[in-house]
């Protein structure tokens, strides 16, 4: 049983955990204006097929990236006018987002490449694997943090920036002010409703990464309903971490190894749909951690119910 | 004095209804202005316009002689006019000194510059001599620390004319007292300050003039060295206050018996250690006590909302220690909840749904699993009447409703349950002085009928003007029983604070 934990474990890990981190700092930045985005897995699934879609047209990587960013932007604006503008019921708004990001790339993965299921082409080309020049030949370490995608690095990196953003800069101040108490940021005249569509589609963009990490990085296809729950998983995280983007990372790094135990335990004769339960099995198991916690701050939580 | 703040004949109208209707005031510079009146009469809408908040119907407000317009609390703001809240608009997570700059940070090199924020804090809160602790983080400070830092943060935008909504109502005495200070001491600053309450001792100490609204009207602009208590409270309510109804010596049975009851988290210090007292047919026992001295636990005990660990709670003779609140409350007793919102109402249902609360399940009013309606409404509506509840119809939204009339409801709720113990906590907070009136005497005539009551209450005032006998609280603990006859404000006052009440300040041990 131990061989399945090794160095090859680690690098998977951090493979895995790339969309749900960049996903969980999205919705981080959703719950820090006080909107509880449960529509993560459709940013992610709208940003995987816009990813695919850019790479087969474009043939580049880098716009094909720029296309996922900016078509999950789009869409998360679509959510921003419903919850913020419309102040329609965010949950609701975010079940919908879901169904409508998965059955989107469905109808137009059969309107664009007249496929079902799965669109695979042999000349695409995904992300490539960075082999970071000195880090790279460090012994034992080498192998586990170079040779991946450049979103593996952009996820790690967005975790510091979004930690500078919140704790440094003013309008990280303000948009957690938001979160806290909305109805005291409008008496001191902040801009409530420009601060949640900032947040919002920060959150797109971030989302619409994710995706591309899954339809470039790990594999080159895409697949009907490929985030597989990974929204999901972010929300989790999001919540396990308290929005605070390092303890993000922490649980996001729980959860990315989890995945990759599921796919090493397969190697084990352990039929798939069994291992595959792993991350969720943890996922529930975190809800008995998280019980009283949410999205940020139990002080404001509290206040606000009374 | 030189004028600074001119409202002339303001008139707003919703819809039928006038809110206020030619209301003029000045105010100038180093003045402390009083508004009072009672709920409805339209003093947050006057103050609502001066801050942009809402747009008057017809009138005008010159600053300075120059006549402005606000479009919203950031235009107030930025022409000098700042307003604290009643319910406070801060953030809990945030530092003491990040909740006065938020807004107007300052900044280095893009950054939040927090530092600095630290600095201009702490200088400003010495130059008025408002004490805080910027690094504290504000959930953690006490209710006059946060509005102390309400009103720093109002300074710190630059605000010459500050409007104070209702600021003593939250507040414990000693708080209050310190609140004051700050006010003449802001008001010697040369600072304008806007003040609105409806307690008129406060108004008496520190205003220097007076307008009364009644009605959304003027009915009186005085200075305050030349007018009392009483006028204000005549101008404000358009009658004479009546005197409460004749107390009858009348002591009965015992009620409520509450024997050596202790709550106690786990090796933490107990909230309630060893409290004993009893309640009689007929009497009236008002509890005093700084709050969060084991006041709002003791209430929770008795109604079935928390357990406890030892001890027992006898109700009418039947032993209700640790038992459910709807046995508890069919035993007899009804409970006037310390927090409306949080214990007494559902916000977001209507005033009938708010008022059937507690009845749905006797038979009078259900038949079978269907609630009767059309009974209830009759009900209702002769609650509305007899307390003055100010609401457009019984199915209006409980939240909108102001507090003191959501208060109102509930009262009549509690009251109109006719059972033989009622708890009463603080029962008149936030509401006027017409309705007090008719809450203190509706408590006195169910006394009267022998039923007892259980009264706390954060304002000495109320305590001594009902209470037969008085209980002192502090540390978890009863620390003195004070009868009607020797009760003073300063025998309660000191044992409140931990002292023995004959004049030593040592605490009890």
């Amino acid at each position: 049983m131990l061989d399945i934990f090794d160095s090859s474990l680690v690098s998977s890990t951090i493979r895995m955990v790339t969309p749900i981190l960049l996903a969980a700092l999205g919705g981080s930045l959703c719950a820090r204006v006080g909107i509880f985005n449960v529509g993560l897995e459709g940013f992610i699934l709208v940003g995987a097929f816009a990813a695919i879609v850019g790479n087969h047209f474009t043939g580049s990587l880098w716009l094909a990236l720029l296309l996922a960013a900016f078509v999950t932007l789009l869409f998360s604006l679509l959510f921003g006018y419903m919850t913020v503008h419309l102040r329609a019921n965010e949950i609701v708004v975010g079940v919908a987002i879901n169904f409508l990001g998965l059955g989107l790339t469905t109808f137009l993965l059969r309107a664009i490449f007249g496929v079902k299921g799965a669109f695979y082409d042999k000349d695409m080309q995904g992300l490539p694997q960075l082999q970071i020049p000195v880090l790279h030949d460090i012994p034992l370490l080498g192998p586990i943090l170079s040779g991946h995608s450049p979103l593996v690095y952009v996820s790690f990196a967005a975790a510091i920036l979004l930690y500078l953003f919140y704790y440094r800069s003013v309008t990280g101040f303000r948009v957690r002010a938001v979160g806290m108490n909305a109805t005291a940021a409008k008496s001191i005249g902040l801009n409530t409703v420009r601060l949640q569509y900032l947040a919002i589609s920060l959150c797109g963009i971030l989302c619409g990464l994710a995706g591309a990490q899954l339809s470039l990085g790990q594999v080159t296809m895409f697949t009907e309903g490929m985030a597989a729950g990974r929204g999901f998983i972010a929300l989790v995280a999001m919540m396990l971490g308290q929005s605070h983007p390092f303890g993000i990372l922490a649980s996001s790094l729980l959860f990315g190894l989890m995945d990759a135990i599921s796919i090493r335990l397969q190697g084990f004769s352990l039929p798939t749909q069994f291992t595959a339960m792993l991350p969720y099995i943890l996922t529930i198991a975190a809800m008995f951690f998280l019980k009283d916690r949410g999205m940020g701050s139990n002080r404001a939580s509290q206040q606000s119910g009374r | 004095m030189s004028v600074r703040l001119e409202m002339k004949n303001m008139t707003k109208r919703y819809g039928q209804f006038l809110a206020n209707e030619g209301v003029s005031i000045a105010v100038g510079a180093g003045e402390v202005h009083a508004i009072v009146g009672e709920n409805g009469a339209g003093k947050t809408t006057l103050m609502r316009m001066l801050y942009g908040m809402e747009e008057p119907t017809s009138g005008e407000i010159l600053l300075d002689g120059k006549p402005v317009s606000f479009r919203g609390p950031d235009d107030a703001i930025r022409h000098g006019v700042g307003m604290v809240h009643q319910h406070f608009m801060l953030f809990p997570d945030f530092t003491v000194a990040e909740n006065i700059v938020i807004g107007y940070e300052p900044k280095r090199g893009g950054f939040f510059d927090r530092a600095k924020a630290m600095a201009d804090a702490t200088a400003l809160a010495e130059r008025y001599r408002i004490p805080v602790s910027p690094t504290a983080v504000l959930g953690e400070c006490s209710i006059g620390e946060q509005q102390r830092v309400e009103i720093l943060k109002v300074l710190y935008q630059g605000a010459e004319i500050i409007i104070l909504d209702e600021p003593t109502a939250v507040l414990t005495p000693m708080e209050v007292s310190e609140l004051l200070a700050t006010i003449r001491t802001l008001a010697e600053a040369g600072k304008s300050i806007l003040l609105i309450t409806h307690k008129l001792q406060e108004v008496m100490e520190v205003a220097d003039r007076i307008t009364v609204l009644r009605g959304g009207k003027v009915t009186g602009a005085v200075a305050a060295k030349d007018t009392s208590a009483e006028e204000l409270a005549r101008l404000m309510v358009g009658r004479d206050l009546e005197q409460l109804s004749e107390r009858t010596e009348q002591r009965g049975e015992p009620l409520l018996v509450v024997h050596q009851v202790t709550m106690q988290e786990k090796k933490k210090k107990p909230v309630l250690d060893q409290v004993s007292f009893a309640v009689h047919h007929g009497e009236i026992v008002g509890i005093a006590g700084v709050s969060g001295n084991g006041q709002s636990e003791l209430l929770q005990a008795i109604s079935g909302l928390a357990a406890v660990q030892s001890g027992t709670i006898r109700l009418k003779d039947t032993d209700v220690t640790n038992r459910t609140v709807a046995l508890i409350r069919e035993t007899g007793l009804a409970h006037i909840p310390e927090d409306r919102y949080f214990w007494g109402a559902a916000k977001e249902e209507t005033v009938a749904e708010n008022a059937l609360m507690g009845y749905h399940r006797l038979p009078a009013f259900s038949r079978g699993i269907i609630i009767q309606r059309k009974w209830f409404h009759h009900l209702v509506a002769a609650w509305i009447e007899r307390f003055a509840i100010k609401t457009s119809s019984a199915h209006e939204k409980a939240g909108n409703l102001s507090g003191g009339n959501l208060q109102k409801l509930i009262v009549a709720r509690e009251m109109g349950r006719e059972t033989p113990l009622l708890l009463a906590a603080e029962p008149t907070r936030g509401v006027d002085i017409g309705a007090m009136e008719t809450i203190h005497q509706a408590l006195l005539e169910k006394r009267n009928k022998g039923d007892g009551i259980l009264l706390v209450s954060s304002e000495l005032s109320e305590i001594l003007a009902l209470s037969d006998r008085i209980l002192v609280m502090f540390e978890g603990r009863i620390v003195g029983e004070l009868s009607r006859a020797e009760a003073t404000e300063e025998k309660i006052s000191m044992l409140m604070a931990g002292g023995r009440g004959d004049g030593s300040t040592q605490a009890t041990a």
